[in-house]
C-alpha cells in the first residue's frame, strides 16, 4: 500500500501489514501521534488495511511558541 | 471498533478516555469537553467579546470554530510572522477559514513593521521562538485593547501545557510554575485576561476535530520549530502516554488542582510603568517588544554604516 507522511511529504510503499496498529509499529510511530486517514475517513488502530490502500499519516504534533 | 456512545463504527480511539467515537459523537464529545472546561474555570465570565489568536494551525482554528458554535462573540486576530512561504500559507489559510464562515478577522504583519521573525533572530541572536513569542504577546495585548475585547483566547492544548509543565519542573522555574494556569488575570488596566480553553484537550483531539469539521488547516510545521526543546518534551510525554494512557491529562489536571497554588507566592508583580514608545505596560523605559524593535533598528543601522564604508573604500 501507499503511505504518505505529513508534514514531511514523504511517500512510502509498505507491504504485508493487515491492520493500522501493524502499520504504525512497522514505521515505529507512537499511536496517538498521527491521524490515520483513508479517503475522507479516520481509521482506528484495529481497522483492516488492504494492499491497494492509499493511507495518509498526518502528524498531530505542533511546536513553537503559539 | 464501535463508538462508545452510539455503537456505530468508530473513527477515533481515545485511550486516555477509554473511549472510541464515530464522527458525530466525537464532535459532540469535544465541544462538551471544551464547554465544561470553560464553565468550570469561569473563563469567560463577564466577557462580551473574545479575541481569538489564530495562526492557521489546527488548534487555533478548532478553537475559533468551537467558540463561535457555542455562541460566543469572537474576533479573529492573525499576526503574519514573515517566515517566508510558511507565513504566506498560514495567512492565506486563516483568511479563507474566516471568509468562508463570515467571521471577523484582523491581520497585522511583522514584515510590514520591518520586524519579520528572521530579522529579529539575526538582530538579537536569540532563538526564533523567543523573539516570536515576545512579538505575539505584544500584538495580542495591543489588538485586544484596540478592538475592544475583554479576553484573549489562544489554542494551547493539553500537550502544550504538559510539555511546558515538564520543562518548568525539570528546571524548577518557580515563577513560571506559578503562572501556568488556564486563566491569566490582567495585571494592568491595559491588559485583558488570557485564557486557554483547550488546556485539557489533546493534540490528537484537536486534530481529529479539525479533520472531522472539514477545517483546512496548516499541517506544515514552522521551520523554526525544528529541534525546539518543546518537541523533545512532547516526544517523551508521548512515550509515557503510550505506556500509560491518561498520563498527560492527570499530569496537567492534578498540577492545577493540587500543585499550582503552592507556587502562588511567586507570581510576578504587575508592570509598574508605561513603555515610552508604545504606551503599553512595561517594567522599564521600553517594553520587551519595543526593546526588540530597537535592537533590530540598531542592527540595520550598523549594517548600513558598514556597507557605506565598504562602498567608500571601493571608490577610493
Amino acid at each position: 500500500m501507499k503511505v504518505r507522511l505529513k508534514p514531511q511529504n514523504r511517500e512510502l510503499t509498505v507491504a504485508d501489514v493487515k491492520r493500522v496498529a501493524d502499520l504504525l509499529e512497522r514505521l515505529q510511530i507512537v499511536p496517538g501521534t498521527v491521524l490515520v486517514i483513508r479517503g475522507q475517513q479516520l481509521l482506528t488502530d484495529d481497522a483492516r488495511l488492504a494492499p491497494d490502500d492509499d493511507i495518509e499519516l498526518r502528524s498531530v504534533v505542533s511546536g513553537g511558541s503559539w | 471498533m464501535k463508538c462508545t456512545r452510539c455503537r456505530e463504527p468508530a473513527e477515533i480511539h481515545l485511550r486516555a478516555h477509554n473511549s472510541a467515537f464515530c464522527r458525530e459523537c466525537f464532535v459532540f464529545f469535544f465541544r462538551r469537553r471544551v464547554q465544561k472546561a470553560v464553565e468550570r474555570t469561569g473563563m469567560f465570565e463577564g466577557c462580551s467579546r473574545i479575541l481569538v489568536a489564530v495562526s492557521g494551525g489546527k488548534d487555533s482554528l478548532a478553537l475559533w470554530d468551537v467558540l463561535a458554535e457555542a455562541g460566543h462573540t469572537t474576533v479573529g486576530y492573525h499576526l503574519a510572522l514573515g517566515i517566508g512561504s510558511y507565513s504566506d500559507h498560514s495567512l492565506e489559510t486563516t483568511r479563507r477559514f474566516a471568509s468562508e464562515r463570515g467571521f471577523e478577522l484582523h491581520v497585522d504583519s511583522l514584515a510590514e513593521e520591518g520586524l519579520a521573525v528572521p530579522d529579529m533572530m539575526r538582530a538579537t541572536r536569540r532563538p526564533a521562538c523567543a523573539a516570536c513569542g515576545t512579538a505575539k504577546r505584544h500584538h495580542f495585548d495591543t489588538a485586544a485593547l484596540h478592538l475592544g475585547c475583554d479576553a484573549i483566547a489562544t489554542g494551547h492544548n493539553l500537550d502544550d501545557e504538559a510539555a511546558r509543565l515538564l520543562g518548568n519542573v525539570l528546571h524548577w522555574q518557580m515563577d513560571h510554575l506559578a503562572r501556568q494556569r488556564p486563566i491569566m488575570q490582567p495585571t494592568h488596566e491595559k491588559f485583558v485576561r488570557k485564557v486557554k480553553p483547550l488546556y485539557l484537550t489533546s493534540e490528537l483531539e484537536t486534530a481529529t476535530y479539525a479533520f472531522m469539521r472539514g477545517i483546512d488547516y496548516v499541517v506544515d510545521e514552522c521551520p523554526n520549530a525544528v529541534g525546539a526543546t518543546q518537541l523533545t518534551y512532547k516526544a517523551m510525554l508521548d512515550r509515557l502516554e503510550s505506556a500509560s494512557p491518561g498520563t498527560k491529562l492527570s499530569f496537567v489536571r492534578d498540577f492545577l488542582e493540587r500543585g499550582v497554588d503552592a507556587f502562588a507566592a511567586r507570581e510576578g508583580s504587575s508592570a509598574g510603568t508605561s513603555c515610552q514608545q508604545c504606551g503599553m505596560p512595561s517594567y522599564g523605559l521600553l517594553c520587551s517588544f519595543c526593546s526588540l524593535r530597537e535592537a533590530v533598528a540598531r542592527k540595520a543601522a550598523s549594517a548600513a554604516a558598514t556597507s557605506a564604508g565598504t562602498a567608500r573604500a571601493h571608490d577610493s
